[in-house]
């Protein structure tokens, strides 16, 4: 057997085990560089009050989910049942961040389907999206009660992620908090 | 209750079956000599072709009757869904486009089995068991993680849509354009395995491959011509090539078959570069399921791509592992003992050949590092990145252009020998004639030119007339009746990549676009051209409510259509899809789609001129042609002729 015949095989193994990694990596489980941040600063109008602003103050003092969603958006529509769940039978505080969406398409939307959100906050050119690393619609943050994002998840919340990721969090960060 | 899709799921349990025979009893036989055994290769293979196309049929039929007890016609129709597109869900999502890749590759396998009868038994029986093996693994895949024959209860009202995307003409026809070329180069694989396992690889064993190589290459060219096609059309930006990874993937394919029918036409004339041809052919197929590899697992899509399954992915890349890795080592063990049956002189044909098969090599090597780059800095923990079309430009136009310039020198040399001085006297009128055109036409066309458009026009017109030389050349020596069909089909498809790089030149150089906003009744001027917007209209279509602009273009006064180019919403997911209005013609295409609402009944229009256009996909339809008339020469036909020595070419 000469050398050179078995390159290709080498390579091969080389390019099997690259993709054999690919596929451990979850895309949705890119490690977001601001989890143990302070939310990035923002002041966006609300949506149905423009001329009020919605900043990264507000969200302080209690925990929030901040839901990034827009009504282009197919998978906001798959997750919105488990974003209303989030909000009524778990009582949490979820709070919508518009992004790059018309404050009337995406009142139509909320109109349509229900408005899971204690508030909205319009980032019509993105923006803001950008600051908080958004790069696909829809992620949620768990941002705890000093303003600080413990959590990002991508992609739309399934109830199974409500039950194995996000509540257990959010017990954790309550017991820990309170100490 | 309707039972017809467990009848569908049991034939391909029974295909499965067909198929494990057809993998093992006729290599068993060539390897312990039963002839017997080496005959059960041709029913299996029937049989086989039978049970997926009754599977295929059931499953047509389930779409045809909106059942959406069965879980994936629930997913990809409903009941307002055009029953033309009705028929062609069942190739729109993974389950059934799987189903169309393997039935696919049991039509390939029947035509081998149906038309090999010229070919030795024992080369038959390995081909036919090698692509049985290629069928199992696809149908266990099927079987085990994707079957369209999935029930649900209570089976839904309505069913959700086909992906909009794929409501139109040119996506009905491009995946099984693209998947027979990719399952095409299943029997040029097979070949090579063959050869590998008998040791023998002669100018008739090149002979038999070549129509089979050549068949999946030209599917393969009208599949990503009628992508690229289709991505100008629907997606509203105008773009015809976006060096995205599922482009791509379809692309590295290409490039190696474009090598391996060159290399195989060395190895039939001359007896030379046969391991390397055989390399190739694994490497086409590879690319294959690589490619189905990338685009259905999701490893390289986009983070948008949620619906991906990671057991899926273990499987493609398990099934990858064994059918490359274990040829690749059959090759290893058996390529050495090949021996060349002469030498390769740079001034003659082989040696051009050489150096064209170097640089499609280097190119695809170039689009794969692109590709898959991403992902090996994702597996590196070098970050999340992408690599994009100023990359692939900047790569791949330096590697190609060299190759024009190969193909037209190759187009002047006979084989074995030739020299600098024959290859002048050829050439000198081709190229007086290319050097007039390239700096005549764009003048003409478009109204100017550059220094660089007239050098890339140079080669495409070279490449072109060159083709035209031979034909000429040859047709004048011995009349052009004795000039053989695959000579025809080469010189066909040359010319067709001379038309192709024109352009791509042209369109690439002169495009102008803008991006204006229009009041009912304002227009603006493009490259000449007036385009006026007359307000909107709302149509309903069968399953989508469109908003329908108006826009009448003129040139110098003078009316030349009125363009309707369309936002769709489609009803059932609320997707939206854009549909330009194009005006296409020969020498320039005007387009127009139309972009988002603004205040007082204003709109974003987004407006093209692309010169030459059309030439982009006519020189890949020639290029296909030429594939088809190769593919029926006769000396591929004739046992006598596949099995002498020595050729007319």
């Amino acid at each position: 057997m000469q050398a050179r015949f078995l390159i290709p095989v080498i390579v091969v193994i080389g390019l099997l085990g690259i993709l054999a990694i690919g596929l451990t990596l979850d895309p949705r489980k890119v490690p977001s560089p601001l989890i143990g941040k302070p939310a990035p600063v923002f002041a966006l109008p609300k949506l149905y009050q423009p001329d009020q602003l919605l900043t990264n103050n507000d969200l302080k003092g209690q925990l929030a989910l901040v839901n990034v969603w827009a009504s282009w958006c197919v998978a906001c529509r798959e997750e919105h049942a488990q974003i209303e769940r989030l909000s009524t039978e778990f009582k949490l505080r979820v709070i919508g961040l518009n992004y790059k969406d018309k404050p009337e398409d995406a009142r139509r939307w909320l109109a349509q389907f229900g408005n899971p959100y204690s508030d909205i906050a319009v980032d019509e050119p993105g923006r803001v999206g950008i600051d908080w690393g958004v790069y696909g619609v829809p992620e949620t943050f768990v941002i705890d009660a000093n303003g600080v994002i413990r959590y990002k998840h991508i992609g739309p919340v399934t109830a199974s992620d409500i039950e194995t990721v996000i509540l257990p969090l959010i017990a954790e960060i309550q017991r820990t908090d309170t100490k | 209750m309707n039972m017809l899709p467990e009848l569908g799921h049991f034939a391909l349990c029974i295909a499965l079956s067909l198929a494990i025979i057809q993998a093992s009893i006729p290599v068993a036989g060539v390897l312990t000599n039963r002839p017997l055994w080496m005959r059960a290769a041709r029913p299996a293979a029937i049989g086989q072709f039978g049970f997926l196309l009754l599977a295929f049929l059931i499953l047509t039929y389930s779409f045809i009757v909106s059942d959406f007890s069965v879980s994936y016609v629930a997913h990809n129709s409903n009941t307002s869904l055009p029953l033309q597109y009705r028929i062609s869900a069942v190739w729109g999502a993974h389950e059934g486009s799987l189903l169309l890749w393997v039935l696919m590759l049991a039509g390939w396998t029947l035509a081998v089995a149906v038309f090999s009868k010229a070919l030795p038994r024992d080369m038959t029986a390995t081909v036919l068991s090698v692509m049985g093996m290629v069928s199992i693994g696809f149908l266990l895949f099927m079987l085990l993680t994707s079957n369209p024959f999935d029930r649900q209860f209570p089976a839904p009202a309505e069913g959700r849509d086909l992906n909009p995307l794929l409501q139109d003409f040119g996506l009905v026809i491009h995946p099984p354009m693209l998947y027979m070329g990719y399952v095409g180069f299943s029997v040029a694989f097979a070949f090579a395995i063959a050869a590998l396992i008998s040791g023998r690889l002669d100018t008739a064993w090149a002979r038999w491959t070549r129509p089979w190589t050549t068949s999946a290459w030209m599917f393969l060219t009208l599949g990503i011509m009628l992508g690229s096609w289709w991505a100008y059309h629907e997606l509203g930006w105008g773009g015809w090539w976006f060096w995205d990874p599922v482009e791509n993937a379809s692309f590295m394919p290409w490039l190696v078959g474009t090598a391996l029918i060159h290399s195989l036409a060395v190895t039939e004339k001359r007896g030379i570069f046969k391991s390397w041809t055989v390399l190739l052919a694994i490497t086409a197929f590879s690319l294959s399921l690589l490619g189905t590899f990338l685009v259905r697992s999701g490893v390289l899509v986009s983070v948008h791509a949620f619906a991906t399954d990671p057991a899926r992915g273990v499987f493609i890349l398990a099934f990858f592992a064994v059918v490359v890795g274990g040829s690749l080592v059959l090759y290893a063990w058996r390529a050495p003992r090949f021996k060349a049956e002469g030498k390769a002189g740079f001034f003659s044909r082989e040696g051009f050949l050489l150096l064209n098969n170097i640089f499609l090599v280097v190119a695809a090597t170039a689009v794969f590092v692109g590709t898959l780059y991403p992902l090996l800095a994702d597996a590196l923990a070098l970050g999340k990145l992408s690599v994009g079309a100023p990359y692939f430009n900047t790569v791949f136009v330096p590697l190609t252009l060299p190759l024009v310039l190969l193909v037209i020198g190759a187009a002047s040399l006979n084989w074995k020998r030739g020299n600098a001085t024959t290859m002048w006297q050829r050439l000198r009128w081709v190229a007086v004639l290319a050097v007039l055109t390239a700096i005549v036409f764009p003048f003409i066309l478009i109204g100017q030119s550059s220094l660089i458009v007239a050098a890339a026009l140079m080669l495409a017109f070279g490449a072109i007339y060159s083709a035209m030389e031979e034909i000429y050349r040859r047709g004048s020596r011995r009349g052009y009746r004795k000039i053989p069909l695959a000579s025809w089909g080469m010189s066909m498809a040359h010319i067709g990549l001379g038309v192709f790089v024109i352009g791509v030149t042209l369109v690439s150089t002169y495009s102008a676009e803008s991006d204006v906003r229009l009041a009912p009744g304002d227009s603006t001027e493009l490259s000449g051209f007036s385009f006026r917007f007359d307000g909107i209209s709302h149509e309903a279509g069968p399953n989508y409510d469109s908003t329908v602009g108006k826009v009448t273009l003129s040139h110098e006064n003078k009316v030349l259509a009125v363009l309707r180019p369309e936002k769709r919403i489609y009803r059932a997911m609320g997707n939206s899809m854009t549909e330009a209005g194009v005006l296409p013609r020969l020498h320039r295409d005007l387009y127009v789609s139309l972009g988002e609402p603004l205040s007082n009944g204003a709109w974003s229009l987004r407006l093209y001129y692309r010169p030459f256009m059309r030439f982009v996909w006519l020189g890949a339809i020639f290029m296909a042609l030429g594939g088809l008339i190769a593919i029926f020469d006769k000396r591929y036909r004739h046992p006598k002729l596949i099995h002498a020595q020595t050729g007319s070419v």
